[in-house]
């Protein structure tokens, strides 16, 4: 069975990046996003293994998400990685405070996430 | 691996959507900033900065990342209430709007970072020197309202910001609790956010952990209102959502002060980012809302409203927006598709005709028969398909307006003139291509009207003109064509200034020059080599004139044409088709030679004696109906033979206020025909707008009516007849 991330990003372009990332790696599949609402509609539906999300989006941001995510007993175990860009440390914070596991800068390097997502997803 | 080189386009368009989105706002923030402004909008503008540094970042884009940075650093600051929206701000973010732009298009061309990186690192560090100033941090108000901790935590520093100002200013906070099914929470939601926006602020939208019953999901809105209890209540009272103080608040009493104050300040309406925005100006709402019914709600007797039983989990993947970009390409070779399947139809018809005809066969012509119906079948289908590849290709002039609109700012600055500009018709719709090919001219023609219309503020007082001038621009659809109006409140046009300049640079003789009426005269600014203009500026010294605009907008089938008042002002007025791809037209032969007339430009067709025809100041001049219109033998314009004939076939042609009379030899009929471009030294001979493929592999050419009318009115063609 592979494993399936669920990515909340509202920028397009970054989003298919990160998609294409996280297909990268073999047995993932990706489930983008493009805001809160979306991501809250797709929650139920899937067991999600991880949940990449940007923070600074319209509708639900990312905070607020993680705040539902982490308080629901059904979601709360899911590792989930939060997206910042430098300059917003106080919100970055916050994220790993209502339990992000992990934060990523942009712009991050395909990399650096994919060594994430192996180690999150046990993935040799 | 680094980002996808495919993924370039991907990012030039979602930044060029960002920047289109800032522009607007931007201009609407500049409109606010004297008064209080819209929290909305500065965040709005905020999160577009924040998404462009991102983006860019991600894309390699570091030039375009790090001005981003800094406009971000600004604005946030600017939300944060930290620093004024002062003129220098606004200007500096404006002009950083503009980097942003011009650096984007150095990389979608792919080119090396130019000038653009350097102007945009001068840029960001006045944004940055600007970012520093502001007073300390006000004190944490939050504490004294005891919001529960584990709320806090979710408000990002923005939400705390605004909760804060609320505070400060006194405003009660609330919670509006919104429950719904889970299959359309989003439906729901956005009516909950309409239902409260006139009322006050929405600022944070917490999905509630507390998990719901069954396969609801609930909301908690923080929301600051001073409207009443009962307003608040009555705008939810269709709706899922109950209301109740924010805990740690005091209950706030109802108040009919602060209820009549709220209605009647005026109602902080979002910007609208919709793509018809028409006007620069944001229209504020002044009615009041209606008046609240004196209806008691219950308060918390009510459970909150069980979700509708759970639907199965389907279509909800569906994304919110429903829009999808297109390369223009992909539309063009539709559209060639399409051109080519008309020939098609076009040899299917005339087989079907000639089955008709060999009419001693009767199984023959019933299936001629057949064949016709099908083919107009086919025809309609055709029809439907070309309408819609039309309508896709449409976009508004708006997306041009709005550029223009922050182009006219800097320029009124750099001339020291004062001036408004008033933008109206930016709905209106025309082909990409062309709305492109217009900001160009549009830019150059409004450049003339600051640089050398609108007078300086000192010296419109002294005519009694209202210091600050007014710059308009208005389009308009009319039928198959658009005119755009380009006026100023200007001096006008100096009549004995052109006389003498056209003279003096023997585009006209002097006796010529005294007989030509006004509109003539005007119109002479359009020669190329023409320019009045005293001086040589910064605005208009680009060494591009008036002449360069015209052929640009003849280039897309379009004229030109000035009226200006002395002391009054001028106005240039462009007439544009609404598409240049696919044009129904008459056909038309001429010594056995087949034209392809433009079909809207047509407006009747007459038939002339030859007695009819005079000859007026060595132009041939026929009478329509008590109008003297100019008589052109297409034959004799393009070198044929002439047939000798008694009557004359004339299209009669129109353009704007022009008309024309065509003579032609035959009319052969209707017919859709793309157009395409003639290359080589084809493309400049007058009169010709391109060629086309007709079904039976014949290729004919387009009249250029634009391009004939100019012949028959331009003086200096006249002055070739001298």
């Amino acid at each position: 069975m592979g494993s399936k991330v669920l990515i909340v990003e509202d920028s397009k372009a970054t989003r298919e990046f990160i998609a294409a990332t996280v297909e990268s790696v073999p047995g993932v599949e990706a489930y983008p996003t493009a805001s809160g609402l979306e991501a809250l509609k797709l929650l139920p539906r899937h067991r999600f293994d991880l949940i990449i999300t940007d923070i600074n989006m319209p509708d639900i941001n990312g905070l607020e998400l993680i705040h539902f995510v982490k308080g629901n007993p059904s979601y709360r175990d899911t590792p989930l990685f939060v997206i910042t860009t430098e300059g917003r440390e106080q919100d970055r914070d916050k994220g790993m405070a209502l339990g992000a596991a992990e934060y990523l800068v942009k712009p991050f390097q395909p990399h650096s996430l994919e060594a994430l997502l192996r180690r999150y997803l046990r993935i040799a | 691996m680094s980002p996808p080189a495919k993924g370039l386009s991907e990012f030039v368009a979602e930044a060029n959507e960002i920047l289109d989105l800032l522009g607007r706002d931007l201009l609407v923030l500049d409109e606010q900033r004297r008064s209080e402004l819209d929290p909305d909008l500065v965040n709005r503008i905020f999160r577009g900065a924040h998404s462009l540094k991102g983006l860019s970042g991600m894309f390699g884009q570091d030039a375009m990342a790090d001005l981003a940075h800094a406009a971000e650093e600004v604005l946030d600051r600017l939300r944060l209430g930290k620093i004024e929206p002062s003129a220098p701000v606004v200007d500096s973010l404006v002009e950083a709007l503009d980097a942003l732009q011009a650096l984007l298009s150095e990389a979608s061309r792919e080119g090396h970072e130019g000038r653009s990186a350097e102007r945009a690192k001068l840029l960001a560090n006045r944004l940055s020197s600007l970012a520093s100033f502001g007073p300390p941090p006000s004190s944490d108000e939050l504490d004294e309202i005891g919001l529960p901790a584990q709320i806090r935590a979710v408000f990002t520093e923005y939400e705390e910001h605004r909760l804060k100002e609320n505070v400060r200013k006194g405003v009660p906070l609330w919670r509006v609790r919104a429950a719904f099914d889970l299959t359309d929470f989003d439906v729901g939601l956005a009516k909950v956010n309409d239902a409260l926006k006139p009322l006050g602020e929405v600022i944070s939208t917490l999905p509630s952990a507390e998990p719901g019953a069954g396969s609801g999901i609930a909301f908690d809105l923080i929301f600051g209102s001073k409207s009443a209890a009962e307003r608040i209540h009555q705008a939810l009272i269709e709706l899922p959502a109950k209301l109740a103080p924010l805990s740690g608040q005091p209950a706030p009493a109802p108040s009919p002060v602060a209820e009549e104050k709220a209605a009647a300040e005026p109602a902080r309406k979002p910007a609208t980012t919709k793509r018809h925005r028409v006007s620069v100006r944001p229209r504020r709402p002044t009615e009041a809302p209606p008046p609240a019914r004196v209806e008691l709600p219950r308060l918390h007797a009510e459970e909150g409203p069980t979700p509708t039983e759970r639907r199965e989990p389907d279509l909800s993947l569906r994304s919110l927006t429903q829009t999808v970009r297109v390369d223009i390409r992909r539309l063009d070779s539709l559209m060639n598709a399409v051109g080519e399947l008309l020939l098609i139809r076009a040899n299917v018809q005339r087989l079907a005709e000639s089955a008709l005809a060999a009419g001693a066969h009767a199984v023959s012509k019933l299936w001629g028969q057949e064949l016709s119906r099908e083919c107009r079948a086919l025809e309609r289908k055709l029809d439907e398909l070309q309408t819609g590849i039309l309508d896709a290709r449409m976009v508004p002039l708006g997306q041009v307006f709005d550029k223009l609109a922050r182009l006219v700012r800097r320029l009124a600055r750099e001339a020291g003139k004062e001036l408004d500009f008033a933008v109206s018709g930016g709905e209106v719709e025309l082909d990409k291509l062309i709305v492109e090919e217009l900001s160009d001219p549009l830019m150059h023609i409004i450049r003339n009207a600051i640089d050398h219309g609108v007078e300086l503020p000192d010296e419109r007082a002294e005519h009694g003109k209202p210091r600050r001038g007014t710059v308009s621009l208005r389009a308009e659809q009319r039928g198959n064509h658009v005119v755009i109006e380009v006026s100023d409140d200007g001096s006008g046009l100096d009549e004995s200034r052109i006389r003498q300049v056209a003279v003096q640079r023997g585009l006209v003789v002097a006796d010529q020059a005294q007989e030509m009426n006004r509109r003539e005269l005007q119109n002479l600014i359009f020669l190329p080599g023409f320019s009045t203009a005293r001086s040589v500026s910064a605005i208009s010294g680009r060494g591009v004139g008036l002449d360069v605009v015209k052929t640009n907008i003849a280039n897309l089938s379009g004229i030109i044409d000035v009226s200006s008042e002395a002391g009054r002002g001028t106005t240039l007025t462009l007439t544009l088709p609404v598409t240049l791809a696919i044009i129904r037209a008459l056909m038309v032969s001429v010594s056995d030679r087949t034209y392809a007339v433009p079909l809207n430009s047509v407006l009747e067709i007459v038939s002339v004696e030859g007695s009819e025809i005079r000859t007026v100041e060595r132009r041939e001049v026929f009478s329509l109906r008590g109008r003297t219109l100019p008589f052109m033998r297409l034959a004799r314009l393009f070198a044929l033979p002439e047939r000798p004939l008694s009557r004359h076939f004339v299209v009669v042609v129109g353009l704007a206020q022009e008309r024309l009379g065509l003579a032609v030899d035959e009319l052969i009929g209707q017919q859709d025909i793309v157009i395409k471009p003639l290359g080589g030294k084809l493309r400049h001979i007058p009169g010709i707008a391109g060629a086309t493929d007709l079904g039976n592999r014949r290729t004919v050419l387009v009249l250029d009516i634009g391009a004939l009318m100019e012949e028959v009115i331009s003086p200096e063609r006249r002055a070739e007849f001298i």
